[in-house]
């Protein structure tokens, strides 16, 4: 889960890391009365859950009230990488000397945290030469002390007082990593003023598995992920639904979208996938992969009787696995045809939305 | 032979008396898997299907000998039950998914000081055909021979041993690694197993878009003597969007399905196009 710029640093307020005063607004009259507030230039910035946004256009400038007033304006219901925006962060804009990248993010294949820093901040950390970040696996059982944030630290060059108090930030921003449960954690840039550091801007990822203990709900859905193609697919099995997907476009036809039923769905979970593939506008045909394991291919068969008339498109069915003779005599009973083989089924969809 | 379980291997089950573990606990018997105790916290003295489940793995431990467990403990759990089990015994296959990636972590960091193998979290588990099965893929779509599968997907890999079982192939081992980004057991590791194990002939290697297993695996595959048959998933996947696994994401353009087939075609494996004509190639190497 991609938290918002604001969510983040008030979470860095809560362990102590400075970031710059600023207030969550909805109308341009707040953003106004807002900088009027401060009585200094401002920052207007689209909150996004996403990167990147500073090229897109999301940051803004203003000097006074009005002006602030003016891009608040301009950005509140714009479209920013594909997200409306419908609130913005508005921030004293602060007088920086330096920029600084500070990072801590998962390595995949060590299966460690990875704590980064670079001296070259506010850019995007993937421009930035290999040899001027400098980086530390962690080890998870261990944790992260700060004598090692400042062995990383004394690498960037900094002033004795920028030194001691950009360490304690990248310590404080490790005990945020592992307490909050982040999958990536990012300061970009680090300001360093006359008055101290300050995280500018700021990235959190929180891992969706942790959600649970973060006291965060969310509601559990089928995973769905919408494509630009005319053929529906219902899979079982992540690994099988990605396989479907390109067997159907190395046939020449398109899949209109990724659908894991996952393992052991009910006729009602079936039926709620059905539902959901039908939305898409350009369907001209839905495809059925089912390869029964834990899934009970009988159960798959009653969701697609229950759906029969949502089912105004040809469908193309492939069940094979557990209870697969009474799923066929269910199904061929109200008319489906049932195919065993995902070679020739795949063949016939792919036929069929021509 | 076969890799990491065979038919003398002895089996406890963590999450016993949980749906999952009382449903796969039964399945895995019917295969003829030696069971020999289950443990779930709270309900020591209880027997689920004939198997005598105790409060702790040291109790159980004190009454059986065992060489693996398996977890079927719910993911918010999860961390504990692996550690426990990595405490005495030198392997592990976690089938929970969703756990937090920071226990994973965790978990993988205490299997390397333990000097454990850990496989998983998020896997099917393992099954050498014919001989023991520890995990929950349905029995009847292997049958023992000499191919060795290795697959990071479930079902993909389900669909794909039964295609080979259409043909006559059996199989010697599969190991599903898991779809997560941290891993216990890495694919590169299992190839090594693989190639020094005399009845495998041939490996089949199922991958999916997301991380970097392929590519290093692709450099094992250089050393190895024995064919390799690739086959990966999420040619069509968008950027930036989760396929199902939490570990099938292809992020800032790394991890892509193309990125990992050239690694493959250059270490010499041959790539398979579609699961289906896998047969057709391993009988063309064997």
């Amino acid at each position: 889960m991609d938290f918002y710029e604001y969510q983040a640093k008030e979470v860095f307020t809560e362990y102590g890391i400075p970031a710059p005063r600023g207030r969550v607004i909805y109308t341009p009259e707040a953003a106004a009365a807002y900088a009027s507030e401060l009585a200094v230039p401002v920052a207007v910035k689209a909150q996004i859950p996403v990167g990147g946004r500073g090229k897109a256009g999301g940051i803004r400038f203003a000097s006074n009230p009005q002006a602030a007033y003016e891009i608040a304006q301009k950005l509140l219901k714009s479209n920013i990488k594909g997200f409306t925006v419908d609130k913005l962060l508005v921030e004293e804009k602060i007088k920086i000397e330096k920029e600084l990248y500070l990072g801590i993010t998962i390595d995949r294949n060590l299966g460690k945290p990875v704590v980064m820093a670079s001296g070259f901040g506010g850019v995007d950390i993937e421009s930035v030469k290999k040899d001027c970040i400098f980086s530390e696996t962690v080890d998870p059982l261990l944790g992260f002390y700060p004598h090692r944030a400042r062995e990383i630290i004394g690498n960037l060059g900094l002033k004795r007082e920028e030194f001691k108090s950009v360490s304690n930030i990248l310590y404080l921003l490790y005990n945020i990593f592992e307490e909050r449960d982040c999958i990536l954690l990012e300061i970009n840039p680090l300001g360093i003023t006359n008055e101290g550091a300050y995280a500018v801007d700021a990235r959190m990822v929180v891992d969706d598995n942790a959600l649970f203990r973060q006291g965060i709900k969310i509601e559990s859905s089928l995973s769905y992920v919408e494509l630009d193609g005319d053929i529906g697919c219902i899979v079982n099995g992540a690994g099988l639904a990605m396989s479907t997907m390109d067997t159907i476009k190395n046939l020449g036809g398109k899949p209109a979208n990724f659908l894991d039923i996952g393992g052991g769905a009910s006729k009602e979970k079936m039926k709620e996938a059905i539902e959901k593939i039908i939305s898409h506008p350009q369907l001209k045909a839905v495809f059925i992969n089912i390869l029964g394991g834990i899934t009970k291919c009988d159960e798959i068969a009653r969701g697609i009787i229950d759906s029969k008339d949502l089912l105004d498109i040809p469908l193309v069915i492939r069940l094979r696995g557990t209870n697969e003779k009474e799923a066929t005599r269910l199904l061929e009973s109200k008319g489906f045809e049932i195919l065993v083989s995902m070679d020739k089924a795949a063949k016939k969809v792919v036929e069929l939305a021509r | 032979m076969s890799i990491y379980i065979d038919e003398d291997t002895k089996v406890i089950v963590q999450g016993i008396t949980g749906q999952h573990g009382s449903f796969h606990t039964k399945a895995m018997l019917d295969y003829g898997t030696k069971i020999v105790a289950g443990v779930t916290p709270g309900r020591g003295g209880e027997h689920i299907n004939g198997v005598p489940v105790y409060d702790t793995m040291k109790a159980a431990l004190s009454e059986h000998d065992a060489d693996v467990s398996i977890v079927f403990v719910p993911s918010m759990f999860a961390k504990d039950a692996a550690f426990a089990a990595l405490e005495y015994l030198d392997m592990v296959v976690v089938i929970t998914e969703c756990i937090p990636v920071h226990d994973s972590m965790k978990i993988k960091a205490f299997s390397e000081l333990k000097g454990s193998r850990l496989i998983g979290p998020n896997t099917a588990g393992i099954i050498s055909p014919g001989k023991c099965k520890v995990g929950i893929m349905p029995g009847m779509f292997f049958k023992e021979g000499e191919v060795g599968l290795v697959s990071r997907s479930g079902t993909l890999s389900y669909e794909i041993a039964l295609a080979l079982l259409e043909e006559g192939l059996g199989q010697s081992t599969l190991v599903g690694i898991g779809g997560d980004p941290v891993l216990g057991t890495s694919m590169s590791e299992v190839l090594r197993e693989f190639e020094e194990d005399p009845e495998t002939k041939a490996i089949v290697l199922i991958g999916e878009i997301g991380g970097e297993e392929e590519e290093k695996a692709a450099e094992v595959i250089k050393e190895m003597s024995k064919p390799v048959i690739g086959y990966i998933a999420g040619i069509t996947a968008p950027e930036e969007k989760k396929m199902g696994h939490a570990g099938a994401i292809i992020s800032r353009g790394k991890g892509t399905a193309l990125s990992k087939i050239n690694a493959l075609k250059k270490a010499g494996a041959t790539i398979a196009k579609f699961p289906y004509e896998i047969p057709r190639l391993v009988k063309n190497v064997i």
